[in-house]
């Protein structure tokens, strides 16, 4: 018992006591700024440097869908690209996946969020995650989203088993084609209105094995996405502040 | 067996000429195979098949523990060859790899015992068409679990065939994580490409991965990296063998339903993935390991903060798992539950944890040392139970070792030397072959590449240490509750994506 308490004393507080303005570590590569006076040749030469295909060179911008975080392009033209610790990139409308030029927040809108969203999810939301040819890296950052530290559980919303429990699915990977008939049926099973989130750069484009044959992503054809968190993992605070975005929820 | 039956190479060391590889009939490669295999320190890392044009070459891998060495013997097959008689009936550990070599090339095996899909690669064969094994019986009933678990984990089937309460077979049924790394690997134009794919092999083991991969094309460019790169290297491998080692033991917990001890230990795993977030960026360590250098160099302000997290949460975990593996109401949850042999750990051909809990003192860091552990010398934690008590005690005491060997690396006077930015570019040795192994987490990561008279990268092999030990689960479960699965499964934590690649 002795043990127990020095151990529960030691242990402390160990939640983040608010998840909007949390400090993660400078060297954190989330949101990319670039430089307003990049030129076309030096966006061209990074565009044939990156090896994800994320830089685009007409107009200038770095998709943050198939950006996999590397930071090669910032090592390669520090004065033209930087990235930032600002973790809060997920976003509703993929368009916004791009970043062009200039020092821009990224935002879900409220506006495109279907009404129903926050009105049936905004005090709780249960969850179904899909893991679909991911590395287990999203998946464990994922489950960090629900640990002692990150705790979304906070705002009802929360990770469950059956797919008849929840209000949508989190998908990881990039779909793998022995995945895809699980997928659908997974999908199936979870009780409309339901929303689909796609986590981590794999997710969102198939990220480097876009190309591969035994990827088959016919299931992102067939419905509308709610959400898209880009990470190379998606860090856990990209992923809770997207959520409470997409349901609307402004504080604890 | 004279010399020209194999060729022995190094760990990490030179490229071999393809032409130099030793290419026996199957006669002599069954032989030597059979042979060497005899050894009990001796262990087939690698057994698999390469394209040659219109032929295929069976290549064989085997780590010799003893001699610190690996022998590496083929044989050619025409294409009209196809039908190879087995050896996993006399050999178990090689059962899987020939499944695999089935799968990837047609090559038949008579008389294979187990022949059935790895991966089911093939989009026209439906995965649910693998044929399970059955048991008929009126007492008899079938568990099926997945690919869709009930956690936040990866795809996998499990199919149990038990008695009541008790598992009498599992069969695990993988593949639907397969996304085609290794033949990614070979279309990839750049090296910054496949180190990528390489961290994504399993992201959980982003550093022993990338690690091989890094050491593999370091060796095909004929360079070597200074020793304050290898120090840092080896700090990142046990960084990630600490912080998953610390989140094991609170999965653990978790399914005894023991809290206290699931919460701290997660708060004690953030603590050192964050540390290597301060260090290169990424909590899972993407990006700290480079071929020829790192983009990533450690500080002194990242070793001072690092030397402070590793004090503070070490004692920490000490604390925790004292109580943890002192507790009557858990050791009676962990204590004979999941049991591995030595015998059946030695005939699967297990690596890492596995075999190290099984009296097997089987450990890349020892046998065939590579980065930092070449000039440190390294003794195994082992223990000899097999059981889920082992499996987590094991991950107890090798926190406390790995956190002594990163604090006596940070104290070492060239670990904040120069390294090198990494190159864009490496010119490879052409028509050569070259190997590497390191000690992941898991245990055993070997990769191996072959490239072509230009220098490409034309073949590119991945064996994560799951690819061994799933078997070993399989037979922990037999004769035990199915309630004690979970525990079971989570004290192994395989790979599914390393294992489908």
């Amino acid at each position: 018992m002795r043990n127990f308490l020095r151990i529960a004393r030691k242990h402390g507080i160990q939640y983040v006591p608010d998840l909007r303005q949390a400090k993660v570590s400078p060297l954190f590569r989330g949101r990319p700024v670039i430089s307003g006076n990049i030129t076309a040749r030096e966006a061209g030469d990074l565009a044939a440097l990156c090896p994800a295909g994320a830089i685009q060179t007409d107009p200038v911008g770095i998709n943050l869908g198939k950006c996999v975080f590397c930071r090669e392009c910032e090592f390669a033209c520090p004065e033209k690209i930087r990235f930032t610790n600002d973790y809060r990139l997920a976003v509703n409308d993929p368009a916004d996946l791009i970043v062009y030029p200039g020092d821009q927040e990224i935002r879900v809108k409220k506006e495109k969020v279907r009404t129903e969203i926050p009105k049936m999810f905004r005090n709780s939301l249960k969850l179904r995650q899909v893991s679909a040819g991911g590395d287990n890296s999203c998946e464990m950052e994922l489950n960090a989203a629900g640990n002692v530290n990150f705790d979304m559980g906070r705002f009802g919303i929360e990770f469950v088993a059956s797919p008849r429990h929840a209000d949508g699915i989190v998908i990881t990977g990039p779909i793998s084609g022995n995945m895809s008939d699980a997928l659908q049926i997974c999908h199936e099973a979870v009780p409309t209105p339901r929303i689909i989130i796609l986590a981590g750069t794999d997710a969102i484009s198939g990220g480097l094995y876009k190309e591969s044959p035994a990827v088959n992503r016919a299931f992102l054809d067939k419905y509308p996405v709610d959400l898209y968190v880009p990470g190379n993992p998606t860090h856990p605070l990209t992923f809770i502040n997207g959520v409470l975005d997409l349901i609307n929820r402004v504080s604890s | 067996m004279n010399s020209e039956t194999y060729i022995s190479i190094q760990n990490g060391g030179k490229p071999v000429p393809l032409a130099r590889i030793p290419a026996l009939t199957y006669d002599g490669f069954r032989a030597a195979m059979m042979e060497l295999l005899r050894d009990p320190d001796n262990h087939c890392s690698l057994f698999y098949a390469i394209p040659e044009g219109r032929n295929v070459r069976l290549m064989a891998c085997i780590a010799r523990d003893g001699n610190r060495d690996l022998a590496i013997f083929s044989h050619l097959l025409s294409a009209q060859e196809a039908v190879l008689e087995s050896m996993a009936t006399e050999l178990p550990q090689l059962h899987l790899f020939e499944r695999e070599i089935q799968e990837q090339t047609g090559i038949m095996f008579e008389n294979h015992p187990w022949m059935k899909p790895v991966r089911s690669p093939n989009p026209e064969i439906h995965i649910d068409s693998y044929p399970f094994y059955r048991m008929e019986g009126e007492e008899l009933h079938e568990v099926g679990v997945g690919p869709i678990h009930a956690g936040v984990i990866e795809p996998g089937h499990f199919r149990f065939i038990c008695h009541g309460e008790k598992v009498l077979h599992l069969e695990i049924m993988l593949g639907y994580q397969h996304r085609g790394v290794e033949t990614l690997m070979t279309v990839a134009d750049t090296t910054l490409k496949r180190s990528l794919l390489a961290e994504g092999i399993a992201g959980d083991t982003a550093v022993g991965h990338s690690l091989a991969h890094a050491m593999i094309t370091e060796s095909l460019a004929g360079i070597s990296v200074n020793r304050s790169l290898n120090i840092q290297r080896s700090i990142g491998l046990e960084l990630e063998r600490i912080a998953v080692h610390i989140g094991d033991t609170a999965a653990l917990c978790t399914d005894i339903a023991y809290q206290l001890g699931q919460v701290v230990n997660e708060a004690l795993r953030t603590t050192i993935i964050n540390t290597t977030q301060n260090w290169c960026g990424n909590r899972f360590g993407k990006g700290l390991v480079r071929p020829g250098g790192t983009r990533y160099p450690l500080t002194q302000e990242v070793a001072d903060a690092m030397l402070e997290v590793l004090e503070d949460t070490g004692s920490r975990f000490i604390d925790m798992a004292d109580v943890i593996y002192s507790s009557p109401t858990i050791l009676a949850r962990f204590d004979e539950i999941g049991k591995v042999t030595r015998e059946q750990a030695a005939q699967i051909g297990a690596v890492g944890m596995a075999a190290k809990t099984c009296g097997i003192p089987r450990d890349i860091r020892k046998s065939h040392p590579f980065c930092a552990y070449v000039d440190q010398p390294f003794v195994p934690v082992v223990l000899e139970t097999g059981d889920v008590l082992a499996r987590g005690m094991l991950r107890n005491l090798e926190i406390r070792q790995s956190i002594a060997m990163v604090k006596e690396w940070l104290r070492d006077s060239e670990v904040l030397g120069p390294v090198e930015v990494p190159p864009f570019s490496f010119l490879l040795s052409p028509s050569s072959f070259s190997l590497a192994l390191t000690e992941g987490w898991r245990g055993e990561i070997c990769h191996a590449a072959v490239t072509d008279a230009a220098g490409r990268i034309i073949h590119y092999k991945v064996k994560d240490p799951s690819f061994h030990n799933w078997m070993a689960l399989q037979l922990a479960v037999r004769n035990q509750e199915i309630s004690d699965f979970p525990v079971c499964n989570k004290s192994f934590n395989l790979s599914y994506c390393g294992h489908d690649l």
